[in-house]
């Protein structure tokens, strides 16, 4: 066979062969990682809003930009609390959490990371408890500050994590972004106002496992 | 081939050990081993795609003409890792977190074009897949014993289990890419040591004889 028609052959088959093996391959895979995706997002809803047993989804175009919250309701339909996502920049590349916020917009209730790249043993702290805990009722007005190697002293304020400002100060700085973004775009009245209570059984006992 | 299957495995954990003795795949080996669990993790990742694709390599090296076995072995080993990043994202989620952009990366992990290039495409499956497996195995235990140097260092812990008390202040820098670079010489002077020893040795016994 002409040597050059074989290296064709030879590329148009490999490329063909591995082009169908992937397009099954992700067919089967693709739906179980988006599955795993929303869990998590779920999951981290249910963690930065404690007695939340069912949420509604809140959708806002703001300019390019799509707004989504999720409004955190108890059993009886009350309000717990709105759930957000907040991204942006750590050391190494995006750090995306969850945040939680009381509906009165004045304190957070919790928050969880969803996705990081941060050096591992340095900035990869902002997933520890330790850290994430000072973020519960911290006041979010005027805005969430950190100062380094002491204790906080303002009830807006959290300590930093001993060589990696950074990524503390990426996370300080999502939230607050965030945070400005939902209050300037949700009036208040949307979060505070009841919702019907979610039927049958709480959605999170479901997929928790 | 002249060689049995026991010398072409063997010769994977001492001869020819990667990264060690055979200096390939330095970028996973310094990237991932901060822990130990991933430095095993990404053994475990590599060796399935060395596995793999070498065998397959092995059954094509004749229909494959010499001008295009690069990028016929670039797109065999690309579409084996993709397969195991879409795997390990729908099925292992925490692991795929935790190894983040490392898996795409064993695309160009020179260990295994190497492997394809020295031995896949001159052998037939048996020789192969014994060369393969003794080579990702030695490359699995090299990763692990790098990850848990650097882990006991840097975090005072083997396998995410605390092992020194808290009298012991962490060398931050055993984490960070630096203490790649440190505990990967001290190893190779090690491994240099250890055989240069074997060998006078050898010869010295040789001379008595």
């Amino acid at each position: 066979m002409n040597n050059i028609v074989k290296m064709f052959l030879n590329l148009i088959v490999i490329g063909a062969l591995s082009g169908i093996i992937l397009s099954g391959v992700f067919g089967v895979a693709d739906p179980m990682i988006k599955a795993n995706k929303e869990r998590e997002l779920k999951e981290a809803i249910f963690v930065v809003l404690p007695g939340a047993k069912d949420f509604k989804v809140l959708e806002k175009t703001v300019g390019q930009e799509k707004l989504i919250v999720y409004k955190g309701i108890d059993e009886n339909g009350a309000p717990v609390g709105v759930a957000f996502k907040a991204d942006g920049g750590g050391f190494q590349g995006n750090i995306g959490l969850m945040v939680g916020l009381e509906t009165n917009y004045l304190k957070l209730r919790a928050i969880e990371v969803l996705e990081q790249l941060e050096t591992p043993g340095l900035g990869d702290r902002i997933r520890e408890e330790a850290f994430k805990d000072q973020f519960k009722g911290l006041e979010v007005k005027p805005k969430v500050e950190y100062i380094k190697y002491r204790k906080p002293e303002k009830p807006n304020q959290i300590q930093a994590i001993t060589g990696a400002t950074i990524s503390s100060d990426a996370v300080v700085k999502n939230i607050n972004r965030a945070v400005e973004k939902v209050v300037a775009n949700f009036p208040q009245e949307e979060m505070t106002r009841a919702e019907a209570a979610p039927q049958a059984a709480p959605k999170e006992a479901g997929n928790g496992k | 081939m002249a060689n049995s299957l026991g010398y072409e495995f063997k010769k994977g954990l001492w001869q020819e050990l990667p990264p060690f003795r055979l200096v390939l795949g330095l970028c996973p080996t310094l990237a991932v081993t901060n822990s130990a669990v991933n430095g095993l993790a990404m053994g475990l990742a590599t060796i399935f795609v060395l596995f793999t694709s070498n065998i397959l390599i092995s059954l094509v090296r004749k229909t494959i003409s010499a001008q295009v076995r690069i990028p016929a072995y670039v797109v065999i080993i690309a579409t084996l890792v993709t397969v195991a990043d879409l795997f390990l994202a729908a099925v292992f989620p925490d692991i795929s977190k935790s190894l983040g952009p490392y898996i795409p990366l064993i695309v160009v992990n020179c260990i295994i074009l190497g492997r394809a290039e020295a031995f896949a495409q001159k052998n037939s499956i048996l020789p192969t897949a014994a060369d393969t497996l003794g080579i990702g195995i030695g490359f699995i235990i090299s990763l692990t014993i790098m990850g848990t140097i650097r882990e006991v260092l840097g975090f005072g812990s083997i396998f995410g289990v605390k092992l020194l008390g808290e009298w012991f202040e962490p060398w931050i820098v055993m984490i960070l890419p630096a203490g790649a670079f440190l505990v990967f010489g001290g190893l190779v002077a090690l491994v240099n040591w250890i055989s240069s020893r074997k060998a006078e040795k050898a010869a010295s016994a040789a001379m008595s004889r």
